[in-house]
């Protein structure tokens, strides 16, 4: 550390704590209107359904996602850049999208059982615990492959040089390379999936099947909606938080830096593995591609016919949205840098714990509590688009927080002392030593952050005024309304602009990264 | 001294006055403009009917015409969203009419006592009676089961028919969606303490329960159950909209439970008489014409020119309802067996 305080070791811990209260006094707010805390006896069977929903999404997320990883990261193909960005799809799908998409493939009257159908075969149901935990991994299994591909790409070529001068075989070159790497990547990105998972709301009830899939956040509504029992919504919504703060807490314990050293930044694949290796590689592609691709080419092919005939007020909402998503994204990447770094410096469990319970929040219980703390001020529907850019960047930032720090890791381990040396600091370390090295997962974080802010996140229910529509709630209007085709439109056009959007940063971080 | 001391106060008196006059005047400047200002009238309602495909923006329009004011819908998601919003504002609220809870919700809203009577006694097109001091009734349904003709020739006539067949229905879940809670009601209006039996022999006929309205009715659209849980006037949307007649709502011989929706006056307004006024108006002939074919429901006031088509096409034998207090009371049971038959 150096001697002189740099700005940077005050507004990281300062942003955190914002953070933190951002998160929090909703739920103080909340619980401070009720009639103290408590908790109904159904809501222990809610929380151990969350939970092990949840890791299983994790689980079985995280581990398919190793071989696409290592399949993307090993072998040079046509269109592999291309695949790589489509991964980002599923992941920005509302999530009443996606169900969509995946019942057109896998649902009672899907692609599937049309097939088993034909074949004479029993049909499948996909409503059940089964279902939910498919649809968390259609969702999240891109975005593990992604936080892992990056791992992948960060072993310095050195290292792969040496490996291969030394003769290693694939098991030497994962016992040696791989498994540090994975050491490093695994917690962090399962546990971001489980706590995504643990909040799941429209998801779980939907593909659940029933009752027995009820989740914190249903029992928060139950709580909210059916009872007006603040105090019980409040204490569940701050259970859901602690789950999240312990994830965080563990993965900040269990995961270790691989200390692979610096490198010169030559672009050096691994050696890619010929005969069943190979084979093996183009078969888990080739699965994993149907599997997201189909209920995407779904999802397009249910919105193409409505889309001549959308109401005009989509586009005015559509425009309202991307502002939301830019500037929600904005903050949120510069929050995610300087919390990063500052994380790199030195152990730092209040940021490691801010930068993750964003994602444990309660929507209803965070849309409630702000709508508390600003009504006495001001009327909420005049601050709904403002909220909604705070809300997002606060739920977006964990996804940037997580893609950022093992490169913020590495640079500093890297990099650290020999800017410290040079007296590197401020904006010129900014300018010519972080922004360059990290522009690869900053332009993945960015685009992440600013697709899903075009989702809303599901806060801006209660504040919406008339004339402040989004894209997703003109969507939820329009399925209200009877129109679904038209709804199944302009989803497809929320689709199509946050995945623009991702996109855009996306192959912008990484041209300047090249 | 005397001499010296008299012009003081006179002074001061002159001071005060010109100060007065100032403040006067400055009041004045100020006063103008508002009273220029046409009154506002927040009516806060559930995002359905506000939106451009709802009753909200017909409405909108003409009670401006002749109220001199301005009527500003406020959306609050949906009928339970709305009860809820109701309970955190309180008397703080700006809102002076709350419109679109229905007779599951009245119960628990007119307990808040942030409610005032409305005082009105209207004649109403209800298949059942219905009166409620602090709330009036706006349009209502029946719930139903609904299908495809061309898919589903002999649709179950009872809930027993239906729970002995093999047909798939989705449903809604009653803990975030009021036509879920509307089936709650209904299973618990048609069989008493039988409710929860009924339950357990359904629960292999639920596909899925979704959390709303339209995820329920999508999913039935696009295939993936035999028959939605939604109203006996959504055919009509389909024949009238989109020119489509495969759509039909199955009658079940032992009633359809009802919808009632209803706006009341909030007691803490600041616009008590336009409030009366728009309660008024919400029982004209300019408003309810406007309720077929925005909201799908049926008005309480037929319009002159009669309900559109297919609107009478399935109408129930029998209507069922319970009392808000009965309803209010019927809740966290009905909740409970639902939730234990259908977790088994």
């Amino acid at each position: 550390m150096a001697s002189r305080a740099r700005p940077l070791d005050l507004a990281a811990p300062a942003l955190a704590v914002l953070l933190l209260a951002l998160v929090l006094a909703p739920v103080a707010a909340v619980a401070w209107r009720g009639a103290g805390l408590s908790l109904g006896p159904a809501d222990w069977s809610a929380v151990r359904f969350s939970i092990t929903q949840a890791f299983l999404s994790a689980v079985f997320s995280t581990v398919l996602a190793i071989p696409v990883a290592r399949a993307l990261a090993r072998r040079r193909f046509p269109g592999r850049s291309l695949l790589i960005t489509l991964m980002g799809a599923p992941f920005l799908l509302p999530a009443v999208v996606a169900v969509l998409g995946l019942l057109a493939v896998f649902g009672r009257s899907g692609a599937l059982n049309s097939v088993l159908f034909a074949l004479g075969l029993p049909p499948i149901s996909i409503y059940g615990l089964h279902g939910v935990v498919l649809a968390h991994v259609f969702l999240n299994l891109p975005l593990a492959t992604r936080m892992i591909l990056q791992g992948w790409l960060a072993i310095p070529a050195e290292r792969i040089r040496l490996a291969q001068s030394l003769g290693f075989g694939p098991s030497e070159t994962f016992r040696h390379l791989e498994a540090p790497m994975l050491r490093e990547v695994l917690p962090g990105a399962a546990m971001v999936i489980l706590v995504i998972c643990l909040t799941s709301f429209a998801v779980v009830i939907t593909l659940g099947g029933g009752p027995k899939a009820t989740t914190i956040e249903l029992s928060i509504y139950q709580a909210v909606r059916f009872e007006f029992d603040l105090g019980r919504a409040a204490t569940l919504a701050g259970l859901q938080l602690m789950i999240g703060g312990l994830a965080a807490l563990a993965v900040w314990r269990l995961s270790r830096p691989a200390d692979f050293g610096a490198g010169l930044d030559r672009d050096l694949p691994l050696r890619a593995p010929p005969g069943w290796r190979r084979a093996g590689d183009t078969l888990t592609l080739a699965a994993v591609t149907l599997f997201l691709t189909l209920p995407i080419v779904a999802v397009a092919l249910r919105g193409l016919p409505g889309l001549a005939d959308l109401p005009p007020s989509v586009l005015p909402a559509a425009g309202r949205s991307i502002l939301v998503a830019l500037v929600s994204a904005l903050l949120a990447t510069a929050t995610a840098v300087a919390m990063s770094l500052a994380s790199a410096r030195g152990t730092r469990p209040m940021i490691e714990t801010a930068a993750t319970v964003p994602l444990a929040t309660s929507g209803l219980v965070l849309g409630t509590g702000l709508f508390l703390l600003i009504q006495p001020f001001v009327p909420p529907q005049t601050l709904a688009l403002p909220v909604t850019v705070l809300v997002n960047m606060a739920l977006s930032l964990p996804y940037l927080y997580r893609i950022l720090l093992p490169e913020t890791r590495a640079l500093q381990a890297d990099y650290g002392r020999l800017a410290d040396s040079l007296s590197l600091q401020g904006w010129s370390r900014l300018r010519w030593l972080v922004l360059p090295r990290l522009a690869r997962p900053l332009g993945f974080g960015a685009g992440i952050a600013a697709a899903l802010s075009m989702g809303d996140l599901g806060v801006i229910a209660l504040f919406a005024g008339e004339r402040q529509a989004t894209l997703p709630l003109v969507i939820s209007q329009l399925a209200g309304a009877y129109r679904m085709d038209a709804a199944a439109s302009a989803a497809l056009i929320l689709v199509s602009l946050s995945f623009a959007l991702f996109w855009a940063f996306d192959a912008g971080g990484r041209r300047a990264a090249a | 001294m005397h001499g010296f001391l008299h012009p003081r106060p006179i002074r001061r008196n002159m001071e005060k006055d010109m100060q007065k006059q100032l403040l006067a005047a400055g009041l004045l400047t100020l006063a103008l403009p508002a009273l220029a200002e046409t009154p506002v009238l927040t009516v806060l309602t559930y995002d359905s009917f506000t939106s451009e495909w709802g009753p909200g923006p017909a409405v909108e329009k003409a009670f401006e015409e002749t109220c001199a004011c301005d009527l500003q819908f406020v959306p609050a998601g949906d009928g339970a969203a709305l009860l809820a919003r109701i309970q955190l504002e309180g008397a703080a609220s700006d809102a002076d009419v709350v419109l679109g809870l229905d007779t599951s919700l009245t119960a628990a809203a007119t307990a808040t006592q942030l409610f005032a009577p409305h005082g009105k006694n209207p004649t109403l097109n209800l298949p059942v009676e219905f009166a409620d001091p602090n709330f009036l009734p706006f349009d209502w349904g029946w719930f139903a089961f609904v299908y495809d003709k061309t898919k589903l020739a002999e649709p179950p006539r009872s809930f027993e028919a239906l729970a002995a067949s093999d047909r798939k229905i989705v449903i809604q879940d009653p803990r975030s969606s009021t036509p879920g809670l509307g089936l709650l009601l209904w299973v618990k209006a048609a069989y008493g303490n039988r409710a929860e039996e009924i339950w357990t022999a359904l629960s292999d006929n639920i596909v899925t329960v979704t959390p709303g309205w339209s995820e329920a009715y999508g999913l039935f659209l696009e295939g993936e159950a035999d028959m939605v849980l939604s109203y006996t006037t959504s055919p009509a949307y389909h024949l009238i909209a989109e020119s489509d007649d495969t759509k039909a709502a199955a009658l079940f011989d032992e009633g359809h439970y009802m919808q009632i929706e209803v706006a009341g006056k909030l007691a803490a307004t600041d616009q008590p008489d336009l409030a009366d006024k728009f309660l008024d108006f919400m029982l004209t002939e300019a408003f309810q014409s406007a309720i077929p074919q925005t909201n799908w429901m049926f008005p309480v006031v037929t319009p002159s020119a009669g309900l559109p088509k297919g609107f009478d096409a399935f109408r129930p034998a029998k209507s069922l309802l319970l009392s808000p207090e009965e309803a209010q009371a019927a809740r966290d049971p009905a909740l409970a067996e639902w939730q234990a038959a259908l977790a088994r």
